[in-house]
């Protein structure tokens, strides 16, 4: 019998990848390896709704049970995949079977990164990736008082903005001179600070965490690099990740960082592909080689994989975007803005509702948006086309990013 | 749980049934409707779970807020008058028996 296609991961990639390939049209076999023992979900309202409203876990699968088997995707549920060989064209399995694959799609994935300071092992320093996470989460959220995040990026201000609401105390400690700082600009940065100074969420940049300490009640003591000492009830840690690439290393795969993927998502072995945020891949725009950690990276990678698997290879060239949900703001970011030269401000900043357009000599790379959809999703198309911007249009008077985008 | 009528672009009907509470947007993607992508879990953030609600449930719905208003602007099918994001309709015994109508692309 053949094996078809084999995915290992069944997270937003891995779940994408089945689907689409049926979409597809693939004929052959699917199976599905998924590490855990509920239906595959999607994490980003684990740092959002699901902590606030009592949602229930079915609220969150990507597909109930039955619609795997209607579309013969056989899922295996708490399974790990140990080994892949190669030579042989099959993955040994935690549970000791072997099975066969024609392709193998790694979507494995990334794992959050650890403190390793004093302390961080407590059962009260929480992390977040998993569903158990957010339920353990959630109950703290529901049972204590004060909360330390440590780590200012999305989803640490997510979680932050959320305990917030739900009134707690929150404090947020980023190692940075400023939030986000690996994914947007300055402006923004000092935006989203003052909007959670505002609602009374402390926020404290250039610190680091130095040590944790538990006195006798169960309390926590957070020391932190300017010798100030915090306490907390408990600490989510929301420091990054790395991805998950040990399978990948062990069956001698070129990894960096990321299991090294070709534009058409090919690893250094043509029978394997990877997905998602395991994977590093040529960036369409510049070339250079990135990974990024988002749904939609997840999906449109899967989906231009799928296509591949079909018999229609097209180079992998999406416009990246993302969002971020943080109380009231809604952070959007189409395209990738880090390597900006120079920003121009649409809108205003104290309405609440502006875009920053990001340039690179000149380039346009991309638009960070406040509150403002429509330059978003105009945004996303400019990108998409093959149509310059500068930022001398851009300073135009009465300059719009959508009329700019329909071509007016 | 309350009944909800998906109408595919070709006409094809599909019941299901919803648990209160849940999003309309949740329930389709969850079910293996095609029609209905839903990318940013509901978050008002993709628009791609555009759909044209039957008019006789239209002002039983929430109001259109701000955020909800732009993205309809942006959607890939055209916006109608009865356009809405399936992500912010939650099932509730108020609208019972809802049709809705999934456009003929989402991206
Ligand atoms: C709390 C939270 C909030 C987020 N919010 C947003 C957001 O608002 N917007 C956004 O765009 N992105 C968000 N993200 C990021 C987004 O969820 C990820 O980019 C996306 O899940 C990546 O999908 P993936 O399939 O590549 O990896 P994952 O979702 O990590 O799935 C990989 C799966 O593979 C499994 N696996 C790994 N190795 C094996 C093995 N050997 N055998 C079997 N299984 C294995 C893993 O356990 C995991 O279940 C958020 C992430 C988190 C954690
Ligand atoms: S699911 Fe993204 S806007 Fe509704």
């Amino acid at each position: 019998m053949s094996g078809g296609v084999v995915i290992v991961g069944a997270g937003q990639a891995g779940v994408q990848t089945a689907f689409s390939l049926r979409q597809a049209g693939y004929a052959d076999a699917i199976t599905l390896i998924h590490d855990e023992a509920v239906l595959p979900y999607q994490r980003p309202p684990l740092s959002k709704s699901f902590l606030k409203e009592q949602q229930d876990e079915e609220a969150l699968a990507f597909r109930h049970r039955d619609v795997y088997d209607d579309h013969q995707i056989s899922l295996l549920l708490e399974e790990r995949v140990l080994q892949i060989d190669r030579p042989n064209k099959n993955i040994r399995l935690a549970t000791g079977s072997h099975l066969a694959y024609d392709h193998l799609v790694l979507a494995c994935g990334a794992s959050n990164n650890r403190l390793s300071i004093p302390g961080a092992e407590l059962p009260q320093v929480l992390d977040l990736r998993f569903l158990d996470e957010a339920i353990t989460l959630r109950q703290a959220l529901a049972n204590a008082k004060r909360l330390i995040v440590i780590g200012g990026g999305f989803i640490g201000l997510e979680v932050a903005a959320t305990a917030n609401q739900l009134g707690l105390s929150v404090t947020v400690l980023e190692a940075a001179d400023r939030l986000m700082a690996r994914v947007v600009s300055p402006e923004i940065s000092g935006y989203v600070l003052s909007r959670h100074s505002a609602e009374g969420i402390k926020v404290h940049l250039n610190a680091m965490a130095t040590n944790i300490q538990e006195n006798k009640e169960g309390q926590l003591t957070v020391s932190i690099s300017s010798g100030e000492e915090l306490s907390a009830d408990f600490i989510l840690v929301s420091v990054g990740v790395h991805p998950n690439t040990e399978l990948a290393e062990e069956a001698g795969l070129e990894t960096d960082d990321g299991i090294l993927v070709d534009e058409f998502l090919t690893t250094s072995d043509p029978d394997i592909s990877a997905v998602g945020d395991c994977a590093r891949f040529p960036f369409a725009f510049d070339t250079s080689l990135i990974r990024l950690e988002s749904v939609q990276n997840a999906v449109d990678q899967a989906r231009c994989l799928a296509e591949k698997l079909t018999g229609n290879p097209t180079p992998f060239q999406a416009v990246p975007w993302f969002w971020s949900d943080q109380a009231d703001v809604k952070l959007q970011i189409a395209g990738l803005t880090p390597t900006a030269d120079q920003t121009h401000i649409l809108g205003d900043l104290e309405s609440g509702k502006f875009s920053v357009c990001c340039f690179n000599e000149g380039v346009f790379i991309g638009t960070e948006s406040i509150n403002s959809p429509a330059d978003h999703m105009a945004s996303r198309r400019i990108l998409a086309s093959n149509r310059t911007l500068s930022p001398t249009e851009a300073g135009k008077d009465g300059f719009t990013l959508k009329a700019f985008a329909s071509g007016q | 749980m309350i009944k909800v009528t998906y109408v595919a672009s070709d006409g094809t009907k599909t019941d299901v049934e919803v648990h209160e509470g849940n999003s309309l947007m949740h329930a389709a993607v969850a079910n293996g409707l095609d029609g209905i992508i839903g990318e940013c879990g509901g978050s008002a953030m993709c628009a791609t779970c555009h759909v044209y609600v039957d008019e006789a449930f239209a002002d039983r719905l929430p109001p259109i807020d701000d955020m909800e208003e732009e993205m309809l602007e942006c959607t890939a099918s055209e916006r109608r008058k009865t356009s809405r994001l399936s992500c912010q309709i939650e099932a509730s015994s108020e609208i019972d028996g809802i049709v809705v109508s999934m456009p003929e692309t989402q991206i």
